[in-house]
């Protein structure tokens, strides 16, 4: 039984479907390796076993009258962000701590009844950091050395992943949040086109940015990931109502002939020499499969992160107005309701929440407003223009994912400044809504190295494609760790 | 500089409340994060129209008409206070 930890999502669920093995037993498998490791890993905020041995009973039960999707099958970590019914979802927030949402986010509508889920995994509070210390529930802990962090903000999901605790996870993405802690943890990490998936029941950090992903052990995990969580929902006003492809079927049309651009203004001396290394590999290997490759600039990046750290905590500062202890979480009780909500809000959010609300909150307000947000959603029109001429002539964009490899828990836990400049790589993509993708391109201090490959709006089977290509020849394998 | 009676406005604007401690340090964090960002202010985009949503979309409508939702009782179940159907608050002030 312990081999099927061993498996990607997409052979255990070929597995399952020759019936040599049952959704049951997957998720007692899945169960007793969060029982073993989770102590020291943390990545849960909430485990659920016997909600996924009985979940995972009825898919079996369905399995016998066919029509179950390949994905149902599989066992699956999700992001304490996304609201699922009858189990508590706190966005690593004490604000939300009791808070059981009514309904399931739409993202898992797909998974028959409701998925397998081994637990609701552990994040930076609202999603908001870069490593997972700033979760109310404790810190996550990288599974390839337990004294560094995971990444973040889908840090849980990650190391989740990474350990074996299930085979996959959905994460979130609004400024790297799954492919940073995807390319920390040695998994692939997928930040979909905007808007190709719902973002009904994600509770909001950023509404223009946020994206939900897939976090898996392979690139073909992420498509089949993909395929089950895409499409248009008159729920989401922002969700696109474009066709969903078949993400899986050109997977292995390999590259040649692709037009491949290498990022420069993400390849300075900001990145890590083994991290540059390890990107120009893959890059190189891209070349080896038959891409053509060659350099291409996106002379806003420079000014992405600044940017993005003056319209996600502008989003964030109105997103998280709905936490005033009226209709759901904390309330702490005051004499007016004016100093329930101050001290409602004072005890429910931690430090790193209070600083992007105020920062917003200053940035949005009478006298700042033109200097800081329009402006930095103007440099957001100069991002997509630059990724458009780029696109002009190249099919596919690949970068580093993170500056780094996995740093020690605490290192950069008193630094704002150095914590977001972990997101330097990131954030262009999520500014221009264009697809991004996480693959693990080998170690650099005996530590994995993501590289990222970023497409035009919608192109996720070229993007999956390309990523298939850039895996097999960094031939990276996955082992579960520790 | 932002001023420790800015932060008690900005604060107040967002109906957030601060210790002390974070109430002293959060001018300076500001500052620090703020200072960072200065560099987009010497682009002239005078020209450039701003971008809300990537794939621009503008408003998007559909037609009026009633849907099966949550029953109220349970949309209040996770009030901290619920009273006759409706939100219980303290005294607005």
């Amino acid at each position: 039984m312990d081999d099927l930890l061993n498996l990607t999502a997409h052979g255990l669920s070929e597995r399952i479907e020759a019936g040599e093995v049952s959704v049951r037993e997957a998720a007692e498998v899945a169960n007793a390796r969060v029982e073993e490791v989770d102590g020291d890993l943390n990545s849960f905020v909430t485990t659920t076993p016997e909600l996924a041995l009985e979940r995972a009973g009825r898919v079996d039960e369905r399995l016998r009258d066919g029509g179950v999707r390949p994905w149902e099958v599989v066992p699956i970590a999700v992001k304490d962000v996304l609201s699922t019914r009858g189990v508590r979802t706190t966005c690593g927030s004490k604000i939300l701590e009791d808070f059981t949402p009514l309904y399931d986010a739409s993202a898992l509508a797909n998974f028959g009844e409701a998925p397998v889920m081994v637990g609701k995994s552990n994040m930076d509070e609202f999603a908001m950091g870069s490593s997972t210390e700033n979760s109310a529930y404790g810190p996550t802990k990288n599974p390839w050395d337990t004294n560094r962090v995971p990444g973040g903000s889908s840090g849980g999901s990650a190391a989740a992943v990474a350990a074996g605790e299930g085979w996959w996870a959905l994460g979130t993405d609004t400024g790297g949040s799954v492919r940073q802690p995807a390319a920390l943890c040695g998994i692939v990490g997928l930040k979909p086109t905007y808007g190709r998936v719902s973002r009904y029941g994600l509770i909001s950090f950023g509404s223009s940015l946020d994206c939900i992903g897939p976090m898996t052990r392979d690139v073909r995990d992420s498509a089949l990931l993909l395929q089950a969580i895409a499409g248009h929902d008159p729920r989401d006003s922002t969700s696109a109502n474009v066709e969903v492809p078949d993400y899986l079927a050109g997977l292995e049309e390999g590259v040649e002939g692709l037009r491949v651009g290498v990022v420069t203004e993400l390849m300075d001396e900001r990145i890590d020499a083994g991290v540059r290394e390890v990107t120009s590999r893959v890059a190189a290997g891209l070349e080896a499969a038959g891409a053509e490759v060659g350099e291409v600039n996106l002379p806003h990046a420079y000014y992405a992160l600044e940017a993005y750290y003056i319209i996600a905590p502008a989003e964030v500062s109105s997103n998280l107005a709905r936490f005033d202890g009226v209709r759901y979480g904390l309330r702490v009780q005051a004499d007016g309701v004016h100093e329930m909500y101050r001290k409602t809000r004072e005890a429910g959010f931690g430090a790193e929440a209070k600083r992007r609300i105020m920062l917003g909150t200053y940035a949005l307000s009478s006298g700042y407003y033109d200097a800081y947000y329009a402006q930095a959603q103007k440099v957001r029109t100069k991002i997509i223009e630059d990724f458009r001429e780029a696109y002009a002539r190249y099919d596919v964009l690949v970068s580093p994912t993170s500056p780094s490899v996995a740093f020690e828990i605490g290192a950069k836990a008193d630094d704002p400044l150095a914590m977001y400049l972990q997101d330097i790589c990131a954030v262009p993509a999520s500014l221009a809504g264009v697809p991004a993708i996480s693959v693990p391109g080998g170690l650099s201090e005996g530590l994995p190295v993501g590289v990222q490959l970023m497409g035009d709006h919608f192109t996720e089977p070229m993007l999956l494609c390309a990523a298939r290509a850039a895996e097999k020849s960094a031939g990276f394998d996955f082992t579960p760790r520790p | 500089m932002i001023s420790e009676e800015q932060v008690r406005h900005v604060a107040g604007l967002a109906r957030l409340g601060l210790t002390e401690d974070e109430m002293r340090e959060m001018g300076g964090q500001l500052d620090a994060i703020l200072d960072s960002i200065e560099k987009i202010r010497e682009l002239d985009l005078s020209d450039t129209p701003p971008t809300a949503n990537p794939l621009n979309l503008s408003n998007v409508l559909r037609s009026d008409e009633p849907r099966p939702e949550l029953p109220s009782e349970e949309a209040l179940s996770p009030a901290p206070d619920a009273v006759d159907g409706l939100f219980a608050v303290p005294r607005i002030d």
